[in-house]
């Protein structure tokens, strides 16, 4: 399976994975901005306007229908943030032509769909419809104030602006209920017209067809693609150390019977041309694998917890512990996370935990061979991170990490802020 | 062994049952990474009185949840999750109301990660030590749950709808009724529901079918075992055992979720049809294409997370749907007034266009590997095969899906459980 590369059209790239390991195909399409303030939730809620039709499918049960007929195609707006890079665009995945019965051919017309949803959308004027653009603003902010739903997810979300406060990663990729208020149809026509000039492409296709026949479906759906100056100056900005000398400590209180704690780290010299592999198998180590000491120990020795992990954000640099605590746990529970980071510091790693963290790495990367939606998504952040090699070869390395690698990484972490959200005390005994 | 090629889903099946009755099913996909083994017993929250050795009994609410938590745990001290992982799979379980499954998934090393998986799941051991203390990790985690509008949302509507089945009440019991649970509760429950006679192996994966069945052969107690008689209590009327349910909790927006209970065909051949009847028929009438769900989503009734789906446990089924909106009460008036109009007759051509979709979605399912193993498992327990899914579609007719939705959602037996924001 191996990935071929072509340019398409000027900043239009596609990625194409043959195989025919598969019942079901995927293809993406995602145009790249900087995440920021001011434009995050423009780039939320095109995809989703667009979306809801275009000229040959104008409403929601029209393009339904199509999809049905399409053996229950699905093709998804979808909005995701990779480090400080807003990814934009839609996502489809329908059984494979290899198999549909009666030897009908599905990629041309899942190509062709997704052409027009992006370039003919449903307009007046020229203008994205007012009553699209209204009802899809109301449901992405009626998901902003939801985030609130998931505990441990807002945590770290309140954890991430306050510790990034005047970082473009600070900024939550829906962006805010204040500035998904002030986006009509008009505003939002403009940024449309202004992405489509300007955003790098990243498409995407892995299934039974051969890479020139995709190339040739995507070149014909997208040929009315405008193209100006394609602003290649996107990325993230590294910050590599804590932004005060000392950690700053947040709290907030909501009605929750459970605390959650989210703690930031900044990894230092170990972003300064990162060995990605070597970061993936110190997090596994410390706290991203069953098998860390965070689990082993803050959650199964100390029964401090009842759950406790880490988690790496390889494009930015910046390293989450979550964990959910009794409240009067939150003394103990920070210390015995600090008390496990030290030890890695101080070169407390046995033979049989790293080969557990390393084996862990690998088995993820393996995987992700296994499912179209994570070779898509593994793909999309190589593209972004500049690195050309697959998941096999991701595995194959991590597997020769060694110790020394592993303390040096963890020696070079420190803790930025911790965000700890705990319940409200006059309320305590309330619904119990 | 034997094994059956199903051409439209381009997939073998190798089933054996040993001698001691373990039902054995695997379907070997080459060039695979990933391998998933699952090891199942018919056994769930809701099996809380059941009649063994002629005589029946009572357990607390929350046993099969917390058996699951403690079979990890092994004689020699070493625990089993641990064991696995190091070994490289990623191993986990879960408990529902009908069944407690044990798995694993690995790129290495399968047959060694089996027989552990085997072993593990066969050997109980508990102390009054360990079972304290895992009395505070559950009821950590009851908490938890408690604080997921999900879970309440879902529980509500469960209560609404059934009087006295188990299934009413959450799988991992309350902080009270674990405090019940004592090692002898637990070896005794292990040892009525966890026998070969009462479970199921599910391999999918880059596997050797006959090495599979080869090891549990080995592994494994001989000799049959007694299948416990459940009691679920008395047959319940179709009708809710109360019809609306409000709550408030820290959410942004109010969440809701109706209900019907219905009656579940019996297992075999005509489950599977009831099965995919009922993704027809919630498809035709409130999947994304269908008018009452586009003309709710425009009005801002229901978002993209509403769905529909039935439910089977503790010889029960029912009907739920439902997710976030801000007038519940509307989204049933346009479910009846769609009901109306099916009242007169069924859209063919829209029927054929949504079959056409579930047929999609059961052959890409064959590559989610993972989740094939439990639908193996769940349907197995429940009498078929979900390969036969296909064939199965071909037979079912329009006006099946139409008299199905009549019956299952008149409006006297649907059931609404509502959660709101604590502040307006």
């Amino acid at each position: 399976m191996e990935a071929i590369r072509t340019e398409l059209k000027p900043g239009v790239f596609l990625t194409c994975l043959q195989t025919d390991k598969f019942k079901t195909a995927c293809l993406s399409l995602n145009l790249l901005t900087q995440l920021n303030r001011d434009t995050a939730s423009l780039g939320a809620l095109l995809p989703r306007v667009l979306r809801r039709g275009c000229r040959q499918y104008p409403d929601m049960e029209a393009l339904s229908r199509e999809l049905d007929r399409l053996y229950g195609a699905r093709l998804d707006s979808v909005v995701r943030k990779r480090g400080e890079v807003q990814c934009l665009g839609f996502y489809a995945d329908f059984v494979d032509d290899a198999w549909l019965p009666g030897g009908e051919r599905l990629l041309e017309q899942i190509t062709g769909l997704m052409g027009q949803l992006l370039l003919q959308p449903f307009t007046r004027g020229g203008l994205l419809l007012q009553s699209y653009v209204e009802n899809e603003r109301g449901k992405l902010l009626d998901d902003i104030r939801s985030l609130i739903n998931d505990k441990q997810a807002y945590a770290n979300r309140r954890l991430t602006e306050q510790m990034c406060f005047g970082e473009d990663y600070a900024v939550a990729v829906l962006g805010s209920e204040e500035t998904v208020g002030s986006i009509g149809y008009q505003k939002l026509t403009r940024y449309y017209r202004e992405l489509l000039q300007t955003a790098p492409v990243e498409l995407f296709y892995c299934g039974s067809a051969a890479p020139e026949r995709v190339a040739a479906a995507l070149s014909d759906a997208l040929a009315t693609l405008p193209r100006g100056e394609v602003n290649f100056d996107i990325g993230t900005d590294i910050r590599m150390n804590t932004v005060e000398e000392t950690t700053r400590y947040f709290t907030e209180s909501l009605d929750v019977t459970q605390g959650k704690l989210s703690m930031g780290f900044r990894l230092g010299d170990a972003m300064e041309d990162p060995d990605f592999p070597a970061l993936r198998v110190f997090n596994a180590a410390f706290g991203g694998a069953v098998t860390s000491k965070l689990f082993e120990n803050v959650r199964e020795k100390l029964s401090l917890c009842y759950y406790a992990s880490s988690a790496l954000d390889l494009h930015k640099g910046v390293l989450l512990v979550a964990s959910g605590i009794e409240f009067d746990k939150y003394d103990a529970a920070l210390s015995e996370i600090f008390a496990q980071l030290r030890a890695l510091q101080d070169g407390q790693l046995t033979d049989a935990e790293l080969i557990a963290a390393r084996k862990a790495v690998a088995t993820d990367h393996r995987a992700i061979a296994d499912s179209p939606a994570a070779l898509e998504s593994f793909t999309l952040s190589q593209n972004l991170l500049g690195l050309d090699y697959g998941p096999e070869e991701f595995a194959a390395l991590a597997e020769m990490v060694t110790k020394e690698q592993v303390v040096r990484i963890a020696g070079q972490v420190t803790c930025d802020a911790v965000y700890f959200l705990k319940g409200k005390e006059d309320e305590a005994d309330d619904g119990q | 062994m034997v094994s059956k090629y199903y051409p439209r889903m381009g997939e073998t099946l190798y089933t054996h049952t040993l001698d001691n009755g373990l039902a054995i099913q695997v379907i070997p996909k080459k060039g695979f990474q990933k391998s998933y083994a699952m090891f199942a017993t018919n056994y769930g929250g809701a099996d809380r009185r059941f009649r063994y050795q002629g005589e029946w009994l009572n357990t607390p609410a929350g046993v099969a949840h917390f058996l699951e938590h403690k079979m990890f745990d092994m004689p020699d001290g070493s625990n089993a999750l641990s064991v696995l992982s190091a070994n490289g799979a990623s191993p986990n379980a879960f408990t529902s109301s009908a069944m407690t499954a044990y798995y694993f998934e690995c790129t290495e090393g399968f047959q060694e990660n089996l027989k552990m998986l085997l072993e593990f799941v066969s050997t109980p051991y508990f102390t009054e030590e360990s079972v304290a203390k895992e009395q505070g990790i559950i009821g950590q985690e009851i908490r938890m749950c408690e604080d997921s509008p999900d879970y309440a949302l879902y529980y509500n509507l469960l209560k609404c709808l059934y009087a006295r089945n188990p299934v009413r009440d959450s799988v991992a019991g309350t902080v009270e009724s674990i405090r019940e649970i004592t090692p002898d509760v637990l070896y005794a429950c292990h040892k009525v529901f966890y026998h070969p006679s009462n479970m199921r192996l599910c391999c999918v994966g880059d596997v050797e079918p006959e090495a599979v069945c080869a090891l549990a052969e080995q592994v494994l107690p001989k000799g049959k075992g007694e299948v416990p008689a459940r009691d679920y209590g008395s047959a319940e009327p179709g009708k809710p055992a109360s019809f609306r349910h409000k709550a408030a909790m820290e959410v942004s927006n109010t969440q809701f979720l109706f209900g019907a209970k219905l009656t579940p065909a019996k297992p075999g051949p005509d489950r599977l049809r009831q099965v995919l009847t009922g993704d027809l028929a919630l498809r035709y009438l409130m999947g994304e294409s269908s008018p009452l769900y586009t003309s709710l989503y425009a009005k801002n009734l229901i978002h993209t997370d509403f769905s529909a789906e039935l439910d089977y446990a503790a010889g029960a089924a029912m009907l739920i749907a439902g997710g976030e909106g801000r007038d519940p009460h509307s989204v049933l008036a346009a479910v009846e007034e769609a009901l109306s109009e099916l009242r007169r007759d069924i859209d063919t051509e829209a029927f054929q266009r949504i079959r056409r979709t579930t047929l999609g979605y059961c052959i890409r399912s064959m590559d989610r590997l993972g989740g094939l193993c439990t639908s193996l498992a769940e349907a197995g327990f429940a009498g078929y095969c979900p390969l036969d899914a296909p064939e199965m579609l071909e037979n079912i007719t329009p006006e099946e899906v139409r008299q199905a939705l009549l019956d299952w959602l008149q409006p006297e037996r649907i059931a609404l459980s509502v959660i709101e924001p604590l502040r307006p």
